[in-house]
């Protein structure tokens, strides 16, 4: 009996992508790739390097003070509580590789993010280009393209690093494009009517005013970023994910869950305080305050007064 | 005479059309031809937002664009820095060609030498209010110390400098619309465009914004094109108002001709019910006065109200300004010496600027009424009589040296009164 087309012939997808990828994509381009891999292996050493080196007493001082200063007393509480708990647990140098691996991923989401978002704010046809390409990013399962990055890539931390970067990136564009798009055309229109540059319309007036939405872009990278780690673990990344990844491999529950826990407070303690960076949290004035220049300098003065006192 | 018009006029605007649609050729063909605004959407699914309108503002002026919405006014006005780009037409703003300019003058020219207020404020939120106002200056490049200076000054001049450092969203709806105003003054434009700038006001807040405006226009003399769909409005503050319809100029002239004498009924229906007490102004029916200079005896005055017409004569001091009204009914009953005695120094007086509503009053004692200059010098004189002929629908004021048709409308003709 043959009553479905696969009786007859099977179409060999398969073969044809394994042929694409190992005898065109990976011959051809594995340098290209690898060169990519320069500027985030860069940055990943240097920042796990610094986190790792600086004493455990200076995180008691510095996380629960941005806390403060960003998201209020109750955070900075629940920061103090969590770098000592995990300390405690005796996770402190995975959470150090993991954040440092986040930090990464999301600094790259946003060199590459906010610059697609804000061209395709300015261009229709290429926000209609680059939408069914984040549709993609964000619907195929990141099990899926692992075996790609491997190729190209190798195993380890940064294979691991990109492969966050390729889940975490389309909020990041979205949400930037979005706000851009949302700042009032009486607004723009007044930037233009003074003779603003595009340049200085989109920094004067398009980007501050998309700020709030553009940092809810970067509090969904992150946390797509940190849903990541785990995965990452997969083809090689350290950390906390590899905690999980080991523990799993040999039904060993008390690993796996100390692994679970410091991802779990390290999502909850960026989670809010980026999400008060996008509200503008206890920075209530106008004006400068509420952009980034703003909060350092506000952290500045914090650490000043805090020096003071001690 | 259009060659001669746009060397010395501040915007001159010829055959502009700015078309919405997919057929804009075959749209202005039509609109050349004299079609019907729906006719053509029916045929060509495209709309002539602008069709076909010229006009020139001298420098100084406040030109204003009356019409309801759909009427094209918004449309027209961004056609003019080019925030829509036009479809077809000639503009020139201060003697440049706009349309001909690349993006680059264009941006120049938007930050040197013109400036916006919008209807609905467009104050930036994240600015403080002081920051609003320097934006402007900020994006030519001016160094911040000295482009706060500049600011502060501008938003004194709209009594708002204690308010610098809040943001712009803790102020009323008035005092926003001041920072619009002040933001387009900092710059010192040549030409400031106004698209509906009191139009979100409430009505006492817009009748003392249009006289700040008029109070600042005094002092600064910018050229002003101003939008508004408020006929009175344009009738307080219009040097000469065009009004538009289906994007077309249907008149353009001063207030006064507009009230006196309106193109068509649609003109005329918007013209009915405005009071036209508040349009005409004291300086429309001012005839040149009869006066006794300093030094200048009883003789003299006799001599002078012998001449016909004369019912009374001002006594000036060394400055102009008028001490007293002698009537020359009272005359012969004066002594050589008791000229000064005989001065009414109670006169009536009013301001040329003032409107006829405030000369009610003074009509009412039935004597000449004196037109005072700013500094309390004698213009010129009043018959009350004149007031109420004015009113009731004549036209006495022409005689003042009004010319019945002025070249105003001559320049820019009413394609309506032709059909």
């Amino acid at each position: 009996m043959a009553d479905r087309l696969s009786d007859f012939y099977t179409l060999p997808l398969d073969d044809w992508i394994e042929v694409v990828v190992k005898q065109w994509l990976v011959p051809n381009f594995r340098p290209a790739f690898q060169a990519l891999e320069w500027p985030i292996d860069r940055v990943l050493d240097g920042l796990e390097a610094t986190l790792l080196w600086l004493p455990f007493p200076v995180f008691v001082v510095v996380v629960p003070l941005i806390a403060w200063r960003v998201a209020g007393n109750r955070i900075a509480i629940f920061a103090l509580s969590a770098v000592l708990f995990l300390d405690l647990l005796g996770i402190w140098r995975e959470t150090m590789v993991t954040l440092s691996m986040i930090i990464t991923a999301v600094a790259f989401c946003v060199i590459v993010g906010v610059p697609l978002g804000i061209l395709a704010a300015r261009s229709d046809r290429f926000a209609g280009l680059l939408r069914p390409v984040l549709d993609i990013m964000q619907t195929i399962p990141p099990f899926v393209y692992l075996v790609p990055i491997v190729m190209l890539f190798g195993v380890g931390i940064v294979p691991g690093v990109i492969a966050t970067i390729i889940f975490a990136l389309p909020p990041m564009i979205r949400l930037t494009n979005l706000g851009i798009r949302q700042v009032q055309a009486e607004l723009v229109e007044a930037g233009l009517a003074f003779g603003a540059t595009r340049r200085q319309l989109l920094f004067e007036i398009q980007i501050p005013l998309a700020l709030r939405t553009i940092m809810a872009g970067l509090n969904q990278t992150l946390m797509l970023s940190l849903s990541m780690v785990v995965i990452a673990a997969l083809i090689g990344a350290g950390g906390l994910g590899l905690t999980v990844f080991t523990g799993l491999g040999r039904l060993d529950i008390g690993r796996a869950s100390l692994g679970g826990i410091g991802i779990v407070l390290l999502a909850i303690l960026l989670d809010r305080v980026t999400q008060a960076l996008g509200e503008g949290g206890q920075v209530t004035a106008t004006g400068e305050k509420r952009t980034f220049k703003g909060l350092f300098k506000g952290l500045g003065k914090g650490r000043q007064g805090g020096s003071d006192s001690s | 005479m259009n060659a001669g018009i746009a060397s010395h006029q501040k915007v001159s605007v010829e055959h502009l059309f700015k078309v919405f649609g997919a057929d804009p050729e075959e749209t202005i063909r039509r609109v050349q031809a004299g079609q019907a605004k729906d006719r053509i959407y029916a045929d060509t699914h495209s709309v002539a937002a602008v069709a076909d309108v010229s006009f020139g503002v001298d420098p100084g002026e406040i030109f204003v664009v009356m019409g309801l919405s759909g009427s094209g006014k918004s449309t027209l006005i961004r056609c003019l820095n080019r925030l829509i780009e036009p479809t077809q037409g000639r503009i020139r703003l201060g003697g440049e060609d706009v349309i001909a300019m690349d993006a680059e003058a264009l941006r120049r020219l938007r930050a040197h030498k013109l400036s916006m207020v919008f209807q609905h404020f467009a104050l930036f939120p994240h600015k403080t209010v002081v920051e609003n106002v320097e934006f402007g200056l900020k994006v030519r490049g001016m160094a911040a110390d000295e482009r706060r200076d500049k600011a502060l000054r501008a938003l004194a001049q709209v009594g708002l400098e204690a308010y610098a450092d809040v943001p712009p969203a803790t102020l009323s709806g008035g005092m926003q619309q001041r920072v619009g105003l002040a933001r387009g003054l900092a710059v010192d434009p040549e030409i400031m465009l106004m698209d509906e700038p009191f139009g979100a006001l409430d009505p006492l807040i817009r009748r003392d914004m249009q006289d700040e405006l008029l109070a600042l226009q005094a002092q600064l003399h910018m050229t002003i094109i101003f939008i508004t769909h408020d006929l009175h409005e344009a009738l307080r503050i219009g040097d000469r108002i065009a009004i538009m319809k289906d994007g077309r100029f249907v008149q353009v002239g001063t207030p006064e001709e507009i009230v006196a004498r309106p193109a068509d009924d649609y003109v005329a229906a918007f013209t009915r019910d405005v009071d036209r007490g508040r349009v005409f102004r004291a300086g429309r029916l001012s005839r040149e006065a009869t006066v006794l200079s300093p030094g200048e005896d009883l003789e003299a005055a006799r001599r002078r109200c012998a001449a016909p017409d004369v019912v009374a004569l001002y006594r000036l001091d060394e400055a102009g300004r008028p001490l007293g009204l002698l009537a020359c009914a009272t005359l012969a009953a004066v002594g050589s010496g008791g000229l000064d005695d005989a001065l009414d120094r109670d006169f009536p007086r009013v301001r040329a600027d003032q409107e006829l509503i405030e000369l009610y009053g003074a009509c009412a004692r039935g004597q000449p009424i004196a037109v005072l200059d700013p500094e309390g010098r004698l213009q010129g004189v009043i018959d009350p009589l004149q007031v109420f002929a004015l009113l009731a629908g004549g036209d006495a004021g022409s005689a003042a040296g009004d010319a019945p048709t002025s070249p105003a409308v001559a320049r820019a003709p009413s394609p309506t009164r032709q059909a």
